[in-house]
């Protein structure tokens, strides 16, 4: 089979994998649409979508994590129930997940065998195994030393290993969820080379991706997902990024956000050659510089996991980092214990997390405990040796009122508000503050779409006071509604800044995807 | 919304697992040919009917008292401090210490000094597993179990070799000085008519123990400290964003912790032996886990727990004293106690939620 895999002659091949109007909902919300699609055997075909249109919901479906409401999957031309992984596995079905499932203090063999040993004892087994092991890696380049501990493996060996646990368990298709997500350029095209081979071998091929080029180099056909449908399945070779990357935004009419034009001022923040480590000692955060002004909003647009999240949580004084903040002219410390979110708020600095559950809020905690959350060192709040109670209640009271925070009752525990509200609870903590600059992460992410309105109102009408605003979103629209500026992070760097009014979702789509656009 | 109501929570889930935890006791004394209806009244009698009785209860109570609210702070920041056994240990040092080489003009000073000094050794007990956990992230729970067999070795070592007085074959210290000697409840309650109390030894540290109580639920619920140690309990991520320091909180709870497992030896060695013995502290660590796991690390549900814990260990003695039960058998009842309270709680509180979560749908 050649790597077109496209056999047009004589009587055409079953697909190796297709669906038939697969539909999936989570409560209100349509995950997958109806989705159809085949894929015939001996390609490599890719899915592309934003965060959120489903991908991972129809790959969760074809592994048997998740029951589809409605639709048929049929392999190899039969229909196929699949209810868990294990009849997954046993159809054929191979799948290398974003956060690799292998025992670290394993061996390479031992995690191949893993779930599949013939037998209680395991010299059996292992010993067969290792002789299919060399098999494979040689009829698929797939060297590997089957005796090295995983946790000394690098990241695309690791990677490796799943795809033979795969094969190892026989997979006719491999279905691989955002497989560069965590390597290196030279290790992605090395997974590449390996998946060409695979594919040569007359496998096929699932990618899932976001990122365009991977697509455009790769893949032989690609189905684009928006908000749970498919919207279209092209032939790699007739289409472009810039058409790609069109289907992958949509067309939709932008939420219109009432604004007048900004009026900047005096600069208020600048970040200058800023660079951020993480735990595992990767560079999120490849030296970026950056300005916002008094009374103007810089959308900072990107894939989740680019490196906003880490650049966030440095402004917010969660992490450390180096190379230079300032804010109205004083140096914000970038480590030590003077890099913390207490010594930010002195600052004017007030932050909106990404993550409200896990950060901006204490879930168990009343709203009225949580309404000084972060400023509970403000002596307002203390009276003698205790907290201020009638004091915190006050200024709950106050949030609630002024942020239409429902159902109005401080002594609920955050966690009983919905998402929407929550989200008010956090931003009239901060906004109430009237900080010189407002940090706010997904401001809408899992937010209903009554509140969403109101938390870009107050948004606005804090710019509109003359404050700086930093907006992180992975949601072009609302980046494209709501700022003035827009920065795009790619692969923790700036790929370029646009006037908004300049700039099209189609433009920042290519950034987004690390394609370096046309000048504007 | 709540699986069940907080009333099923806080009062009927611990006494659905007395009672198992009883009913088992009672299999297991009819299996050594005892009678447990028999065995239940000689506890209650011995441990609830006289006053004396009660002034073994209370005098137990008052160590669980203090242990368990030991084990709650910590549980508060989501440190699991099962060293409440050593802190315990090394606050006996610092009360003997204090009322052997200072000269108090009265017992009311020597109390204070004395819950000062237990406190400070307690505390300083405890400073090193926090302060491995904070900055090395050495797990609290491990290293907390090391120092209490450090503890014993280093007061087994002291006792013996350093404040033993001359010519005695005791590991223990000499007697404490009359004017250290606390007032007991017979002392305090008697009156010429009614003897009480008589020759048991609950003391005034009872009382410091219930000012504790109500120091620690200020302290978790109405100070910024309690908050921030609170707000790192329910999430640490959520209190770095909030600017509070994580390694900070872990030693100071971890403080507050200790001194507390400290101030308990100011009720055995000050308040009855008047004397610092070898093994003063006698598991009351351990069984401050127990305590604190029962009454749902909150002060007044850890008094209630005391007092349990407190009457079986005095109603287990008169069981000894009075019938052929082993001695062994008033620790296996105990651990059923501590297994169904403590370890088996889901046991009782997954159906009973269920049945909660049913009759509500019934009702709707």
């Amino acid at each position: 089979m050649t790597g077109s895999g496209q056999t047009t002659a004589g009587a055409a091949p079953a697909p190796a994998i297709e669906l038939r109007g697969i539909s999936k909902a989570f409560g209100p919300v349509q995950a997958n649409r109806d989705i159809s699609i085949s894929v015939m055997p001996g390609t490599i075909h890719g899915i592309i979508g934003e965060n959120g249109a489903g991908k991972s919901t129809l790959m969760s479906i074809l592994y048997g994590f998740y029951k589809a409401d409605k639709g048929e999957i049929f392999i190899q031309g039969r229909r196929t129930l699949i209810p868990d992984s294990q009849a997954a596995i046993a159809a054929g079905i191979g799948m290398v997940f974003q956060h690799f499932k292998l025992v670290e203090n394993f061996s390479v063999l031992e995690n191949i065998v893993l779930g599949a040993e013939d037998g209680a004892l395991l010299k059996g087994s292992l010993a067969k195994a290792r002789s299919d092991l060399l098999h494979l890696a040689q009829e698929y380049e797939l060297k590997i030393d089957p005796d090295a501990l995983i946790e000394k493996l690098s990241v695309g060996h690791q990677q490796r290993v799943e795809i033979l646990k795969a094969l190892y368990r026989q997979a006719e298709i491999l279905i691989l969820d955002e497989p560069t997500g965590v390597l290196t350029p030279s290790e992605a095209d090395q997974l590449f080379r390996i998946l060409d081979r695979l594919r040569d071998e007359g496998k096929t091929i699932i990618i899932i991706t976001h990122k365009l080029r991977e697509i455009i180099d790769y893949t032989d056909t690609v189905s684009v997902m928006r908000q749970g449908e498919m919207t279209a399945t092209v032939k790699t070779a007739d289409t472009s990024p810039e058409h790609l990357a069109e289907l992958m935004v949509g067309r939709k009419v932008l939420l219109r956000v009432d604004k007048v034009p900004a009026k900047p001022g005096d600069t208020v923040l600048e970040i200058d050659n800023l660079k951020v480590i993480d735990e595992k000692g990767v560079e999120r955060v490849k030296g970026i510089s950056l300005d916002i002004r008094a009374g103007e909003i810089l959308g900072l647009a990107g894939v989740a996991g680019n490196g906003q999240s880490e650049l966030l949580d440095v402004l917010g004084g969660i992490r450390s980092g180096t190379g230079s903040i300032r804010v109205n002219g004083t140096s914000l410390p970038l480590s030590g214990a003077r890099c913390s979110g207490q010594h930010r708020r002195a600052q004017g600095i007030a932050h909106v997390p990404e993550d409200r559950q896990r950060e901006g809020l204490i879930m168990n905690f009343a709203a009225w405990e949580n309404a000084v959350f972060g400023y509970h060192h403000d002596p307002n709040y203390q009276s003698g040796l205790f907290m201020d109670q009638t004091a915190l209640r006050d200024t709950s009271e106050g949030h609630i009122d002024r942020f239409d925070i429902r159902p109005p009752i401080a002594n609920l525990a955050a966690g009983r508000f919905s998402g929407g509200n929550q989200q008010k609870i956090v931003l009239a903590r901060e906004i109430e503050r009237n900080p010189d600059l407002l940090l706010v992460g997904q401001p809408t992410r899992g937010v209903d779409i009554g509140a969403i309105e109101f938390i870009h109102q107050q948004i606005v009408r804090l710019r509109d006071q003359g404050k700086a605003i930093l907006l992180v979103s992975v949601e072009l629209e609302e980046i494209l509604s709501l700022s003035d500026r827009v920065a795009v992070m790619f692969d923790g760097q700036i790929m370029g800044t646009r006037i908004t009014a300049d700039t099209d979702e189609k433009e920042l789509g290519l950034m987004m995807a690390g394609m370096k656009a046309k000048a504007a | 919304m709540e699986k069940m109501p907080r009333w099923a929570d806080i009062i009927l889930i611990p006494l659905i697992s007395l009672l198992l935890a009883a009913f088992l006791s009672a299999l297991v004394i009819l299996a050594i040919g005892e009678s447990p209806l028999n065995a239940l009244d000689l506890m209650i009698k011995g441990a609830l009917m006289r006053s004396a009785g009660w002034g073994y209860t209370l005098y137990y109570a008052t160590n669980f008292i203090f242990t368990g609210l030991a084990v709650a702070v910590a549980f508060h920041a989501r440190l699991f401090n099962i060293g409440g056994e050593g802190q315990a240990m090394l606050g006996g040092l610092g009360v003997a210490l204090v009322c052997l080489y200072i000269p108090w003009p009265h017992w009311s000073l020597a109390l204070v000094g004395a819950s000062v000094g237990g406190a400070v050794f307690g505390a300083l007990w405890a400073f090193l597993p926090g302060w491995l956990q904070a900055r090395r992230g050495s797990h609290i729970v491990i290293t907390t179990i090391m120092f209490n067999f450090m503890a014993a070795a280093l007061l087994n070592y002291v006792l013996v070799n350093l404040l033993r007085p001359k010519g005695s074959m005791d590991p223990a210290t000499a007697k404490f000085p009359e004017a250290t000697h606390l007032p007991t409840f017979h002392d305090m309650f008697s009156t010429t008519e009614t003897v009480l109390f008589r020759g048991s030894p609950a003391n005034v540290t009872f009382f410091v123990a219930l000012l504790a109580c109500v120091a620690v639920w200020l302290l978790i619920w109405r100070t910024r400290l309690g908050y921030e140690i609170r707000s790192f309990g329910q999430s640490e991520t959520a209190a770095r964003y909030a600017g509070i320091a994580p390694g900070r909180i872990i030693v100071v709870a971890m403080l507050i912790s200790g001194a507390l497992a400290g101030m308990m030896s100011v009720n055995t060695s000050m308040g009855e032996a008047e004397r610092l013995v070898l093994n003063s502290v006698e598991g009351a660590g351990f069984i401050g886990i127990a305590v604190a796991l029962m009454g749902r690390n909150h002060p007044f549900g850890i008094v209630l727990a005391a007092l349990l814990f407190g009457f079986l260990y005095q109603g287990g003695a008169e069981l000894a004293f009075w019938t052929s039960i082993p001695r062994e058998l008033i620790i296996v009842i105990q651990a059923l106690v501590i297994l169904f309270t403590g370890a088996l709680d889901n046991m009782v509180r997954i159906p009973l939620e269920r049945l909660f979560v049913a009759l509500r749908r019934e009702g709707s």
